[in-house]
């Protein structure tokens, strides 16, 4: 039962520790570029409250773990240790550890494993202990009947509490004989109620042990005198008591077992929100009921002379309606720091590793993200910055050659632009090798020759599958996956990467991702007599074509000459199978979109306007159709179909290779 | 029922905290830390006040000594739930003018029971 109701914090537990340990790595980090003790203050703080939630809410061997952790934190703490790189290079794999346990407490996963078993020996050594299991000789005495002296002293009220709660208590216990002493009592004039004038001599007919009594005294030790002593004498039972205490110390474990099945099932994920959120949303809320009241009447009593009333509360209304569409997108709001925090670990970790000086800048940590966003930004952000430290930040040696300092700088830096979010990496190293990309492209056969080719056309280059000009592999970049592989996450988020790269002066990756995955800006588009969305952020342009502009190849596809090459026409009505569209091109539009660096037209009917989709699932609602990533409602409440670019492109692409 | 004041920074006990109380049908604030803690005691008269001692802002034992100077919570009973590894923290907690404490970790039953002790 009780481990029933703890389950349902497991989550909590999980979101807040995490940070906690987010904050203690960058906490450690700081401290080793020499803050100051408050940031041990910190670290120990969210120690502690691992250690304590860990214990509630039934992980043991992470309670132990941590506990190793407090204790050398609680020596920093107190200036009985002195701060050095090892130490926090021991905690900083303590994290680690954590986090790993908390991956395998979320999975219903054993916690401790090799590496934790490891750091915790290392972290027990630290403390120049082992395992130490200091047994208290347990000290009990046991009686039929007790004899109970207990003076409060007069300031006992003071702390809250009350000696008719202890006697309570007591006669809870068996059957007692209360005396109360009133000889301290002063005459009524003199009297301070919030003072204890009372003394009780107590007898209590049960058979307990004495630490019963005393238990019921443990709050008030220091400020009551008490005598507890047996009335009857009789012989401890110490073996007794040895055995229950064994039976106890054998049943506990068994209780996390439930409680970990429980929690394996119930992994969905939440988001933390400012009650400032919440509280706006409930204003917008309460406006809207009154809007709502105020048209309410016009419902069964509307005549002309109420128009301008009527066109009033609709303003209202839609003005209501807007805010509060914002107010609930920001719920799933979190701002880009908490993806941030990771890479001041990473960062030094890798540039001591390749003997680089580093500094990182991280700017607009507050920027807000989607949730999901925000979740699937890391990776690219990782691989990144991982490039930027491997291939683009020169060594010192290098650097110092080049006529710069020898600290590269890299910097993160997020920002809102538009509609849009931006995440920039950029870093002064040597910038794009011009001449090394054309040579790699040449001997991968990905393009002729590079006489012609300008230098975004060759940075575009990079993000060809598979493409890596490192000279050697590393083992921190060159692992086969590149360059295509941040574009493609990124795409699937519905943003895009483009570079910007000076030789010699360094290179900037700029992300710009859409605010929210839920309402996408969009094109309507008509074909025949349906109605399709195509997302604002993959249109390049429309052109009306002349019919003379398009050219038949072998296998039926048509080709039209676009800016300085040819794109490939799809034509919705043939792939989504609509009679009564216009076929022929010159009658109709096509729209230029582009997906993973490939463009295509899309040939329509024509363009109705631009609107805001609101993004339903056709996979949680009917099923996955290809060339379709959703559906929306329209104003007139009828169902249009969200164009999926990529998917499209995609397929034109098997098409062709076909 | 009586009206119970929970004061703890981390959410995840805050939380086992409040749901246990109000399961059993007492009114639950929560307050993230010492400082918040105080501002809802002056604005409210609760019956007993639980309280971590590590908090940020202000922690644990900070706030029963400043709880204590106002005169509506001179004989209100205040625990501190404190992990066993700090014993002098019990005594620093007492010597501040707490009532007493709960030791971490504990379950629902304990907590249940030692609140039912001071309330009576």
């Amino acid at each position: 039962m009780a481990n029933v109701s703890l389950a349902q914090f497991h989550q909590t537990f999980f979101d807040e520790s995490l940070e906690g340990l987010a904050s203690m790595e960058s906490a450690l980090l700081s401290l080793d570029d020499g803050g100051d003790t408050e940031l041990v203050h910190g670290i120990f703080r969210a120690a502690h409250s691992i250690k304590g939630g860990a214990a509630t809410f039934g992980f043991p061997e992470m309670a132990a773990f941590t506990h190793e952790a407090e204790s050398l934190l609680d020596e920093l703490r107190d200036g009985r240790r002195v701060v050095d790189s090892n130490i926090i290079e021991l905690l900083l794999r303590t994290v680690d550890c954590l986090r790993g346990m908390f991956d395998r407490a979320q999975a219903g996963e054993p916690l401790a494993d090799a590496d934790s078993e490891a750091v915790r020996q290392e972290l027990a050594a630290a403390m120049g202990h082992g395992v130490a299991v200091v047994a208290k000789a347990a000290v009990s005495d046991q009686a039929d009947a007790w004899v109970i002296d207990f003076r409060p002293h007069p300031t006992m009220l003071a702390g809250g509490n009350e000696p008719i709660r202890m006697i309570r208590e007591l006669a809870e216990l068996g059957r007692l004989e209360v005396v109360a002493n009133c000889d301290a009592l002063p005459e009524l004039a003199k009297l301070d109620p919030s003072q204890c004038h009372l003394s009780w001599h107590i007898t209590l007919h049960a058979p307990v042990k004495r630490s019963a009594i005393t238990g019921v005294f443990d709050w008030v030790e220091d400020e009551c005198d008490l005598k507890v002593e047996p009335l009857l004498a009789v012989a401890p039972v110490a073996e007794a008591v040895t055995v229950a205490a064994v039976r106890a110390a054998n049943e506990t474990p068994a209780a996390p077992r439930a409680t970990r099945e429980a929690t394996a099932n119930s992994e969905t994920s939440s988001v933390r929100v400012g009650i400032d959120k919440i509280d706006s949303l409930i204003d917008l809320v309460g406006e809207l009921v009154i809007t709502q009241s105020m048209l309410d009447p016009f419902r069964d009593d509307f005549d002309m002379s109420r128009l301008e009333h009527l066109r009033q509360g609709l303003a209202q209304l839609a003005r209501h309606t807007r805010a509060l569409q914002e107010s609930v997108m920001g719920i799933r709001m979190l701002p880009i720091g908490s993806v941030f925090n990771r890479f001041p670990r990473l960062v030094r970790d890798l540039s001591n590793k390749l003997g680089k000086q580093v500094k990182l800048d991280l700017i607009g940590e507050q920027t807000e993200l989607d949730k999901t966003v925000l979740e699937k930004i890391g990776d690219p952000l990782v691989h990144l910055v991982r490039n930027a430290i491997d291939h683009g930040l020169e060594s010192p040696e290098r650097r110092r050659a080049a006529g710069k300092g020898d600290t590269g700088t890299l910097r993160l830096e997020a920002f809102h632009r538009g509609g849009s979010i931006v995440v920039e990496v950029s870093d002064d190293g040597a910038g794009l090798n011009r001449q090394a990309i054309i040579n790699k492209a040449i001997q991968r056969g990905l393009i002729a020759s590079g006489d012609n080719l300008g230098d975004d056309a060759v940075a575009e280059l990079i993000f060809q599958p598979g493409f890596s000009t490192a000279a050697a592999t590393t083992d921190l970049s060159g692992r086969g996956v590149g360059m295509d592989v941040v574009r493609r996450n990124v795409v699937d988020l519905g943003g895009t990467v483009a570079i910007r790269s000076t030789e010699g002066k360094g290179t900037v990756f700029t992300i710009t991702l859409p605010l929210t995955l839920a309402i996408i800006d969009g094109l309507t588009a008509a074909v025949g007599d349906e109605r399709y969305i195509v997302p604002l952020v993959s249109i390049v342009e429309s052109v009306q074509l002349r019919g003379d502009a398009i050219r038949s190849v072998a296998g039926g596809g048509e080709l039209f000459r676009f800016r300085d090459g040819y794109l490939p026409i799809i034509r919705l009505h043939e792939v989504f199978g609509i009679a009564g569209a216009r076929t022929t091109i010159d009658e109709g539009l096509v729209v230029v979109v582009e997906g993973e660096g490939s463009r295509v037209g899309l040939f329509i009917d024509e363009l109705i306007g631009q609107q805001q989709a609101v993004v339903k699932s056709l996979e949680a609602n009917f099923r996955r159709v290809n060339g379709i990533s959703g559906a929306t409602i329209l104003s007139d409440g009828s169902v249009a179909l969200i164009v999926d670019v990529l998917g499209l492109v995609r397929m034109q692409g098997r098409k062709r290779a076909a | 029922m009586a009206k119970i004041l929970a004061v703890d920074d981390s959410a995840s006990m805050r939380g086992m905290v409040a749901f246990t109380l109000r399961g059993a049908g007492h009114e639950v604030s929560e307050a993230e830390n010492g400082q918040l803690a105080l501002d809802a005691a002056r604005g409210s008269r609760f019956d007993l006040v639980l309280a971590d001692v590590n908090m940020p802002v202000m922690d644990g034992i900070s706030m029963v000594r400043e709880l204590r100077t106002l005169t509506e919570y001179k004989g209100v009973p205040i625990l501190m739930l404190t992990t066993e590894s700090h014993t002098d923290k019990k005594m620093e907690g007492k010597a501040a003018g707490a009532t007493g404490w709960l030791v971490k970790p504990f379950d629902p039953e304990q907590l249940l029971a030692t609140v039912k002790r001071v309330l009576g």
